[in-house]
Order: structure tokens, then sequence, then C-alpha cells
């Protein structure tokens, strides 16, 4: 099995940080929006760079999304930023008409996401955000897993025309992609090949599907790990490709059940190729207090969860 | 886009397209419709600098957003007297496959348009929006909008008008249609708004009364007003008090037009009021 080194811990949001400064510096069309959240959105480079091309809106989102929206009549790319609770589910309307409706260039760019977001709890922790974006027509919505890979992404939806959700965390995770990968957007990444089953996962999950994959590999089961940082369009192809071949699927992610990643996958089965599938996810809970890791083991988020998932689905697929 | 300076022909002939419109549908809302249609024809037959051919960046050109998208009666036939669309297609306003929709929109590609609206309280934002690209293109023009004043209640517009006071966006002249009603009664029951002027000014913007928004000659005089005080460091906001209904007699003064339509007979009362001057479509 292909092996992956962790290049040392890194937040996502760091990554989308790097990125932000690098657009600073190449594209001149490139703006930034923060509702009072600079420090956590890591755009400080950016900022000091470009003051003319940042705007703070303060603590009001759904006039950071309105004003996005004006911006880009202008010809300008907007990046929005701030926790992913407050850019999705907070502003829904405002995406829904001003950006989605309206095939508005925003970028709608979310640190935060998920339980990891830690001690600040449930009032702050979605887990809901990537079913609530996947379902509006014309969103494309990413999820990344590492540093490298975010700051990839920030750069790749620049160049992409139209409305676009991307999702990262705070939590420092292992930084394995490769420093100047080439991103592209709706195309799943093969990471290790397996024959037995298959592990589509998203954000910072992937790590732990690859965890997991080694430790099953002890243990004689290949599995296949597909990172899928694009959720909408999901690449089916590759998806049927892969679970046609090892005729079972785990998938993981740091989000709901309902409406995630995994539901995008059941549906493209259903459609294709009907197999056993299991979900690593929330069950449809809210979260709670707690440190990154605590809440991932809690809340079967972590590898030892995604081992289980793979007996489970391994016993249904014979 | 050549614009034709007989504005009070306009002004009737958008009154009869705005009823016939709603009448053939029976839907849509010809009361604010009416009570703007003054506004409308100064700002796009007199005020705004067009060029000749519409695209969505409206560089080197002004730039209206209307806010209160149910008013689009009002707003497409300005829009396509003023060429940016076949008049006829006025014809096809409401019905399945039209680029005139319920509230206006980009999504079918209807010249003239740059932002959906119709989930009321978003506008100001866009606005602001447009008028920060302005300033960053070094683009002169200027953005117009327009919002119903019931529509103030939605906390958005707030947000909006406290960023456009607080960071100086200078380049916008955002109109209040000030006609009291909304569709539960007059905005005074419903929901008071109090003194709406004292409200701008407490968020840093000059305000401008514009008692008579039905005298299209008091329209031009006030916009013009403040398209003069643009550029100051405070965003213009211009009160426009409007009779709902206005130009139909028995839709004036009164909620109950909000989102009603006329049946044959009303239609013919209030053709026979605004008799055909450029010709129906």
């Amino acid at each position: 099995m292909k092996k992956y080194i962790d290049q040392g811990k890194k937040d996502t949001r760091s990554g989308f940080g790097a990125g932000m400064t690098e657009l600073g510096r190449k594209n001149p069309k490139v703006v930034s929006l923060c509702a009072d959240l600079v420090g956590s959105l890591k755009i400080e480079q950016f900022i000091e760079e470009n003051p003319e091309r940042f705007f703070q809106v303060g603590i009001a989102e759904a006039n950071m999304m309105g004003i996005a929206a004006g911006l880009t009549i202008g010809g300008f790319i907007p990046f929005t930023g701030t926790f992913a609770n407050f850019s999705t589910g907070r502003v829904y309307d405002q995406i829904r008409q001003s950006i989605a409706y309206s095939g508005k260039n925003v970028k709608i760019c979310a640190s935060h996401a998920g339980l990891t977001l830690g001690e600040d709890g449930a009032t702050h922790q979605i887990l809901e955000d990537i079913g609530l974006m996947k379902m509006l027509p014309g969103m494309t919505v990413i999820n990344t897993c590492d540093f490298n890979q975010t700051k990839a992404a920030t750069l790749a939806i620049a160049d992409h025309q139209g409305p676009v959700y991307l999702r990262f965390g705070r939590p420092k995770v292992p930084n394995f992609t490769a420093p100047d990968q080439n991103f592209e957007i709706g195309k799943a990444v093969l990471l290790t090949e397996g024959t037995d089953v298959t592990i589509v996962a998203t954000g910072h999950l992937v790590w732990e599907a690859l965890e997991a994959a080694e430790a099953l590999e002890s243990e004689g089961i290949s599995a296949e790990v597909i990172n899928i940082h694009t959720i909408k369009p999901l690449d089916e192809e590759a998806l049927l490709a892969s679970i046609r071949k090892t005729g079972c699927v785990v998938t993981a992610e740091e989000h709901n059940y309902l409406g995630g990643l995994g539901e995008s996958v059941a549906r493209t089965l259903t459609s294709h190729f009907p197999a056993p599938q299991e979900f690593v996810a929330t069950q449809d809970t809210f979260g709670e207090s707690g440190t990154a890791d605590q809440l991932m083991e809690k809340y079967g988020l972590d590898n030892k969860a995604i081992k289980k998932a793979v007996y489970q689905v391994l016993k249904r697929k014979a | 886009m050549s614009a034709p300076q007989d504005l009070d022909k306009i002004i009737i002939q958008v009154r009869r397209d705005i009823v016939r419109m709603v009448h053939k549908v029976n839907s849509g809302h010809p009361g604010g419709s009416l009570g703007c249609t003054e506004f409308f024809v100064a700002l796009y037959f007199e005020l705004m600098e067009l060029k000749d051919s519409f695209s969505m960046d409206g560089i080197g050109e002004d730039l209206f957003f209307l806010s209160n998208g149910h008013i689009s009666p009002v707003y497409y036939s300005v829009l396509a007297r003023r060429g940016f669309f076949p008049i006829e297609e006025l014809n096809t306003f409401r019905l399945l496959n039209s680029r005139l929709q319920g509230h206006p929109t980009t999504h079918e590609g209807l010249p003239g348009v740059r932002i959906a609206s119709g989930s009321l309280g978003q506008g100001m934002s866009v606005a602001v929006g447009a008028a920060l690209a302005k300033k960053l293109n070094k683009d002169e023009h200027l953005i117009y909008s327009l919002h119903g004043d019931g529509e103030l209640q939605e906390g958005q517009n707030w947000e909006a008008i406290m960023y456009a006071g607080s960071k100086k966006v200078d380049n916008l002249i955002a109109t209040i249609d000030r006609n009291g009603q909304q569709i539960d009664g007059a905005t005074e029951e419903v929901m008071s708004l109090g003194d709406v002027g004292a409200k701008f000014k407490a968020f840093g913007w000059d305000v401008l009364e514009l008692e008579d928004g039905n005298d299209v000659k008091a329209v031009i005089k006030t916009l013009k007003e403040a398209k003069s005080r643009t550029g100051n460091g405070k965003p213009v906001c211009v009160i426009m008090h409007t009779v709902m209904g206005n130009g139909v007699d028995f839709m004036m003064h009164t909620h109950a037009w909000h989102g009603k339509a006329p049946n044959d007979e009303q239609l013919q009362t209030a053709l026979d009021q605004n008799a055909e001057t450029l010709g129906d479509y």
C-alpha cells in the first residue's frame, strides 16, 4: 500500500491564508471580506499587502454576502471569510438569492467547520453546512483535507467562474499531500489502491482513512482510499470504478450523515451500482464542548470508527 | 438607446403597461409599481448615465438596484421602454419560460437586471458592494437603489446602512419608497418605522426628503440634488413620499392593490384614466 508521510501538522485555515496571500500577489481582481475574524481566517498577510482590496464588514454576515455579490458586478472575485456556521446557516437566504440564484462569482470560505472547532461547543459547530450548500443549484462544494490542499484549492477556485463553498477547519491536522499540487475541482484523488473495500473520505478524515487502511492492511484487508475534496460536483465515475471493483464502501466525513458526502455517494450507488455502504459521520446530533481529539473519538469520526465501519460493511458484502 | 424627452407621456404609458401586465396573468404588484413610476422614469430617462448596450459589470455607467423586487412591473416596463429589451416582451410577464419572472432575476439573462431581488432586505448590501467596486475601478459613476419602506423592517438593511455610513460609501444614492403601506396594512400599524430620516442620519447618511414622489419634476430636482451631494464622505438617502397606486384612482391610498390584479372592468377604468401615449405593447 502506498504510504503517505505527515510533513508536520498544520491547520487548514492557514492553508487558506497562504492561498489568499498568493492570490493577492497574482490576481488583482481578488478581494477579501471578513466578518470580524481576521485572525481566525489567517488573512493578515493579504490585508497587509492589499489594504484597498480588503473589506472589514464587522459582525454582519448577511451584509457581507450581499456586498460580495455587489462586488462581483464590478468584475471582482470576492472571498468571504467567517466560521462555517456563520458562512452558511446564518446567511442561507442571502446566499440563495443574491449569490446562487443570481449566479455571482463569490467564493464563500468557511473556517472552523464541524466538531473540531472544539471548546466553543455546538453553537459554533455546524454539521449541516455541506448539505445546505450542495442543495443550492450551481454551487460548487469543496472540503479540503490538509494545509497544502487547502492552499491549492484556494488558488483554484479563483479561476473557476461561479459560486463556491470552500470548507476547512481550525485544528492542526497532518499535512501529507504535495505542496505544489494541481487542484482539479470535481476530480477525486485515488490515494491507495485496494481490492476489498473502498473508503471515500473528505476533509481531515482523509488522513484518518489512510491510518485505518494501514491498520487494516496488517490484518489482511486491502482498502482503497479515495480523497473526495469536491463533494459537488461529485466525481461519480471515479467512485463507481472503485466500488465496482471492491463491492462496498465506507464514507467518512465530519458532518451529519444526513445531507453530507455519504448521502451523495449513496445516491450515486442507488442509481448506478447498488452496493453496501457504511457511514462514518455524526448521527443527526449537535456537538458539544471538548478538545478536537476527544470529540472525534466520542462522535465516532476517527480511524478506529472507520475501521469498525469497514468490518461492518465487509460482513454485509459477504 | 435614445431617450425620449416627454416624460409625462412615458409615465402614462408605463402605467398602462403595469396594469395590463398584471391583468393579463391575474397576478403581480400594481400598487407599489404605480407609486414609483415617476421615480423610475426620472431615473432611466433623465438622470442615469447609461451605455448603449447592457453589460453585467456596468463599468463606465450608472447602475440601479431594485431591492423591493415585487414592483417588477414598473421596472420591466421602464427597462423595455428605455430599450433594454423588446417592448413586446412585456407580454410574457410571469408566464412560463419568460425572462420576465415574477420577481426580477439575472437567471434568465434579462438585460438591465444585475441581481435577483424579491426576498426583501438584500438590495442595500448589493448596492453597497457595487459602489465599492466602482471605487476600486476608479469609476466615477453612481449607484442608485430603491427600497420599500416596509422593507426596512428587515434587519440586513441596517447592517448595510451602518456599513455605508461607517465606511463612507459616498457614491451611493438609496431611495426609500415611503408609501406607508405594506401587505398587512399601514406601515405605521404593522410596525412603525419611526423617523426614518433621523435613523439614516444617525447612521452617518446625508438625508433628503422628497415630499411628492409622484411629481416627476420634484423627483428629478431632488435626485439631482442628491447627485450633487455624492462624493462628500456620506452615502445619500432620499426619503421619497409616494402614493401607492398613483394614477389609477381606485388603487390610490390603500394597500389593497399591493399584490392584486384588476379584473376586466377595473382594467378598462384604469386605462381610461391613462389614455395611450406611446403605443401599447
